[in-house]
């Protein structure tokens, strides 16, 4: 914590993160997520559409926060959408998770990475040998070191949102941050 | 700010500050056993008292505690929860969330530790939402007092357990 009280990400945003949008962008919004977390389901939908209205104007960052003990299926999830990362599909994979939360098993898992034409045999060579769960991990502690304490939590320009993150309050304090 | 860590609350009870030797206690661990402060000495211990078991899941302070267990056994500290639910109720919660540390009863007298540690809301009949580091030897290193509906999280934990002197 700073000494204004607020939580700031203790990893900047670099190179080895999922971003979407430009690098240059005013405002950047970092989320950390857990695939099985139905308050994070219902956040996409809002982070679409904030990304379609601020366009250009946003850089959206996203940092796997599995809450692994309560959700069976979280962190199996995360490393599979780090697998399709991999093979340069993160975001098609991380928005068709979030669509699809209620069937995150293994099978389902693969199934996915078909459907968008990954290498199959590398996809489940990834699963199976958990080459990415240090990397979700080491997300994770990044969270928990920022002031992460639950999920979805979102953070602009590096501040922790403390506010709602419905549509119109995260827009307000984005443009706001913008500005 | 005189009180940077939230120590004095409306009822002005304030925690144990750092310094203070931990007060002993036994408390139900589980229906059939005990658990004593004296028992995690040698170790930094984590107390952490908080309202009720069952809060909502995705923010659930003991949630992401058991998530950063890995974190706390690598700095080579024990974890407890204490709240003033029953031994029962803690076993089921401790089962429904897949709780990996105890959880302990200050059911009967009610809330006496939390009031020992300044942890007891009078007002609300639970312990309030308060953490404590503890040194090896049996003395606070940390306190900070959350309001009821704030998850804390766990970086003010690891940065009070980083901060204890190495012990050779």
């Amino acid at each position: 914590m700073s000494e204004d009280g607020a939580s700031r990400l203790s990893r900047p945003v670099g190179d080895d993160d999922h971003q979407h949008g430009p690098a240059d962008a005013p405002v950047t919004l970092v989320e950390y997520g857990d695939y099985e977390c139905p308050y994070c389901g219902a956040a996409h939908p809002i982070v679409q559409a904030i990304q379609k209205e601020m366009g250009d104007r946003l850089r959206f960052v996203f940092r796997n926060f599995p809450l692994t003990q309560i959700h069976p299926h979280a962190a199996g999830a995360a490393e599979a959408a780090e697998a399709a990362g991999d093979q340069n599909a993160f975001w098609p994979y991380h928005d068709h998770l979030f669509e699809h939360q209620y069937a995150l098993s293994p099978r389902d898992l693969a199934g996915y990475a078909g459907e968008f034409n990954l290498d199959a045999a590398r996809f489940e060579r990834a699963l199976e040998s958990h080459e990415f769960e240090e990397r979700v991990r080491a997300d994770f502690m990044s969270g928990v070191r920022s002031g992460v304490n639950g999920t979805p939590t979102f953070f602009i320009n590096g501040v922790r949102h403390d506010d709602s993150y419905d549509y119109e309050v995260l827009l307000a304090a984005l443009n706001e941050a913008k500005s | 700010m005189s009180d940077p860590n939230n120590t004095t609350p409306d009822d002005g009870v304030a925690l144990l500050p750092a310094g203070t030797p931990a007060p002993d206690f036994t408390l139900k661990q589980t229906p059939d056993s005990d658990l004593s402060l004296s028992d995690l000495r040698g170790k930094p211990a984590i107390l952490v008292f908080y309202p009720a078991d069952w809060s909502s899941v995705c923010g659930d302070q003991l949630a992401l505690y058991n998530e950063v267990l890995p974190e706390f056994e690598r700095l080579g500290a024990q974890i407890v929860g204490i709240s003033v639910d029953s031994r029962w109720c803690h076993k089921a919660y401790v089962e429904a969330r897949n709780l990996r540390f105890p959880l302990l009863a200050d059911f009967h007298p009610k809330g006496a530790v939390g009031k020992a540690y300044g942890a007891y809301d009078e007002s609300k009949g639970t312990e309030s939402r308060s953490l404590f580091v503890i040194d090896a030897d049996g003395v606070i290193r940390w306190s900070y007092r959350s309001p009821n509906s704030v998850n804390p999280g766990a970086n003010g934990i690891l940065e009070a357990l980083e901060r204890l002197p190495v012990k050779s």
